[in-house]
């Protein structure tokens, strides 16, 4: 049972990444049409705001001490931090807490670059074949990689989790069982509600306001909507952008759990596409279910248990390429996916 | 007339290829290591072109089949011969059975799906080649020659050192001539050989698809599949043909990468190297005969020699300038080579899909179709 409710956990904080990526990918999908090769590179960007903010935080004055020497005999130096010295204790909490600021400031970020690709970019590929919005959107997943990789160097930075988030629950003693059996790294506990939080807002957004209603009407009929006399192709652009800073709030939060470096986004993208099939072309609440859903089931497959009785009947260990056959048997036997549409892409 | 057309491209790819020594000698690319990956390269552009250029089904996975490929060969030269005919004859067959299995369950969806689906079993088979098969493939370290490896055919006569790959004989490393002509010290290879014949056999098989009925009902499937499934043709066995024939390319020229060094990694197998295969046919052109051979040899030259120029290099370049331009100029180029020579690729390859979709063919075409328009025009005031 322990071991269980552990895999579970451990499969939860990578399939919110997953989920909130896909969630991206899919509203991308189901407003504009264009699959977006492009969404890991957003993701790592996010990251990488992360690591911006903190370095920007991290800029110091440095002044040198009047009693103190350093094993050379020079005055030792004094580092501090501008903000402190701006906002003396709130620059101290918000250096402790560089990840939130990181959130606050990655948000209009990340919409504003979401804005600048699809009207500067994308938008001029709705009429083009899929095949050409793949390719220009994967030219320019190379092209954001390289960026970050020119600006930022080719290893990762490790980014730090808030002091008071950073050691781990023991979770087995808060639903009765004993010490030490299920232990959990507090950040992902954190990471896991995070995205909760996200996509229950995404959802909300688009059931219970206006402007989501609208999305959600040209969504199934953007022509109709278009001739009632809305403009949906503002409305779909702003989706854009929400979906960008959705996949760039995933990776702001990630940073703590993994150093971000230049090609996490082409990791995560291969699989996140796996999860967006596997859930339903189109379909928001599979791309999250599936997300969940392949998360866990890889943390499952590598649990020695299971690996054990998979060596008994004479198999290699299958927990690197579950989810590729799991999405395998799934296109074969609903090639619609878990949760998707009639019509949706279905020729 | 258009057989005549085909004729005499194939007879000038012919010459272009067998005399690329010479040719590619002042452009500092002519030694054989780079010529050879050329040639290779452009196989495996020629065979993906057939799946893409003439279907428009845009596969990602084309990687794994180059790995699947390098494995058998490998496995060939371990246990029966280091004559590189069997070898590469199990590559090809191998990788065939890989891509009709891939090609039967990616091709039950088209369009986006397809590719996704295509991406993801190539980065199972990665991921299998990576650590799941460690027995067959030897996981991270890759796949290696060993001295006491079986090798049935060949006599174990030469102890104490790895033997090399040959062509009954023609040791494919062992270069046969080198002249010196026009000052340019030239070397002529077997293994370049080898591949280039294998490149204007895999050109001509190209041309024959693309003037062949079979041909024909690709080109179909690109420009309307529905229409073309309402005149009472399956297009899945034709689709499916042109994959496993791309995927049977692929497993060639990964073959003839091991032939150039005998040894396979799993890094082969990422569906990144699938995406460079993608990048050369649609930079060259796709769907044009000599397009994807142009694109591989423009990608792996420009490989080779943008990422060689670091700073010193560029010092030297605008070294008439006035110091501080130099330096600006510096700052300004250097992200784009070097290591940075990704960042030039990725940017040139958005270019080309956004301007000029047919790739470089057709931006010759165009111009040249501007400059003879031009001449006409000239004739025309001329007679005026």
């Amino acid at each position: 049972m322990d071991a269980i409710l552990l895999q579970v956990l451990n499969g939860i904080d990578k399939g919110s990444a997953y989920a909130l990526i896909a969630l991206g990918l899919t509203l991308i999908f189901g407003t504009l049409g264009v699959v977006n090769f492009a969404h890991g590179a957003l993701f790592m960007i996010g990251a990488f705001v992360a690591v911006t903010v903190g370095k920007i935080l991290d800029i110091s004055k440095v002044t040198l001490d009047p009693v103190r020497v350093d094993f050379l005999g020079n005055p030792a130096k004094i580092k501090t931090p501008y903000v402190t010295e701006w906002f003396g204790e709130f620059g101290f909490w918000m250096i402790e807490w560089s990840v939130l600021v990181s959130v606050i400031v990655a948000i209009p970020v990340m919409v504003l670059i979401g804005i600048i690709l699809e009207r500067g970019l994308i938008k001029h590929f709705y009429d083009r074949p899929h095949a050409d919005q793949i390719l220009v959107t994967f030219g320019l997943a190379i092209v954001l990689q390289e960026v970050i990789k020119a600006v930022f160097g080719a290893n990762p930075i490790p980014q730090s989790a808030p002091e008071l988030l950073k050691g781990s629950l023991d979770f087995g003693v808060m639903i009765g069982m004993a010490e030490n059996t299920v232990i959990y790294p507090l950040w992902r506990l954190v990471y896991f509600c995070f995205s909760d939080l996200i996509i229950g807002g995404v959802f909300a957004f688009l059931r219970f306001t206006t402007f989501g209603m609208v999305v959600r009407a040209g969504m199934a009929d953007r022509e109709t909507v278009g001739l009632l006399g809305i403009n949906i192709d503002k409305r779909f652009t702003i989706m854009f952008g929400v979906a960008a800073a959705v996949a760039g709030l995933a990776g702001v939060m990630y940073t703590p759990i993994n150093p971000p470096n230049y090609h996490m986004g082409m990791d995560f993208l291969v699989l996140s596409f796996v999860v967006v099939v596997v859930g339903g072309m189109g379909s928001l609440p599979g791309a999250v279910a599936a997300g969940f859903l392949l998360g866990i089931l890889e943390s499952f497959a590598s649990m020695p248990l299971i690996k054990d009785a998979i060596a008994a009947i004479g198999l290699p260990s299958i927990d690197q390429i579950i989810i590729y056959l799991v999405a395998v048997i799934v296109l074969l036997v609903r090639p619609r996916g878990l949760m998707g549409k009639a019509g949706m892409m279905e020729d | 007339m258009n057989l005549m057309k085909d004729r005499l491209l194939l007879i000038i790819f012919a010459c272009v290829v067998l005399a690329a020594p010479l040719i590619f000698a002042p452009t500092g690319a002519a030694y054989p290591d780079l010529l050879q990956r050329f040639a290779i390269y452009g196989i495996f552009a020629i065979g993906f072109n057939i799946l893409f250029g003439l279907t428009g089904y845009l596969s990602f996975g084309h990687a794994a089949f180059l790995g699947v490929g390098s494995y058998s060969a490998v496995w060939m030269f371990k246990l029966l011969s280091m004559n590189i005919v069997p070898a590469l004859l199990l590559s090809i067959v191998i990788a065939g059975v890989f891509s009709l299995l891939i090609g039967y369950i990616s091709l039950r969806r088209s369009g986006i799906y397809f590719s996704i689906l295509t991406l993801a079993l190539a980065q199972m088979c990665y991921n299998l080649a990576y650590s799941v098969l460690t027995p067959l493939t030897n996981g991270e370290t890759g796949l290696q020659l060993r001295l006491d490896d079986p090798r049935i055919l060949d006599a174990a006569g030469d102890a104490g050192s790895l033997p090399s790959t040959n062509f009954f004989g023609l040791e494919m490393k062992e270069v046969f001539w080198n002249p010196t002509i026009f000052g340019y010290d030239l070397q002529f290879n077997w293994g370049y050989y080898v591949c280039a014949l294998l490149l204007i056999l895999s050109f001509w098989i190209s041309i024959r698809i693309f003037r062949s009925p079979f041909g024909l009902i690709l080109r179909a499937v690109k420009t309307n599949q529905t229409r073309l499934n309402y005149t009472g043709i399956n297009s899945r066995p034709y689709t499916l043909a042109a994959f496993v024939i791309s995927g049977m390319f692929a497993g060639l020229a990964g073959g003839l990468l091991a032939t150039m060094d005998p040894l396979a990694g799993a890094e082969r197998m990422q569906w990144t190297v699938g995406g460079e295969v993608v990048l050369m046919v649609v930079l060259g052109g796709m769907g044009t005969l000599s397009g994807p051979v142009l694109g591989a040899v423009f990608i792996k030259y420009f490989e080779n020699i943008f990422s060689k120029i670091n700073d010193g290099v560029l010092h030297g370049w605008f070294a008439i300038m006035p110091e501080w331009i130099e330096n600006a100029m510096v700052l300004i180029v250097s992200p784009f080579v070097g290591k940075g020579w990704h960042l030039t690729l990725g940017a040139l390859f958005m270019i080309v899909v956004i301007f000029l979709p047919g790739g470089l063919v057709e931006g010759a075409q165009k111009i040249g179709a501007k400059l003879s328009g031009a001449n006409k025009r000239a004739a025309k005031v001329g007679i005026e």
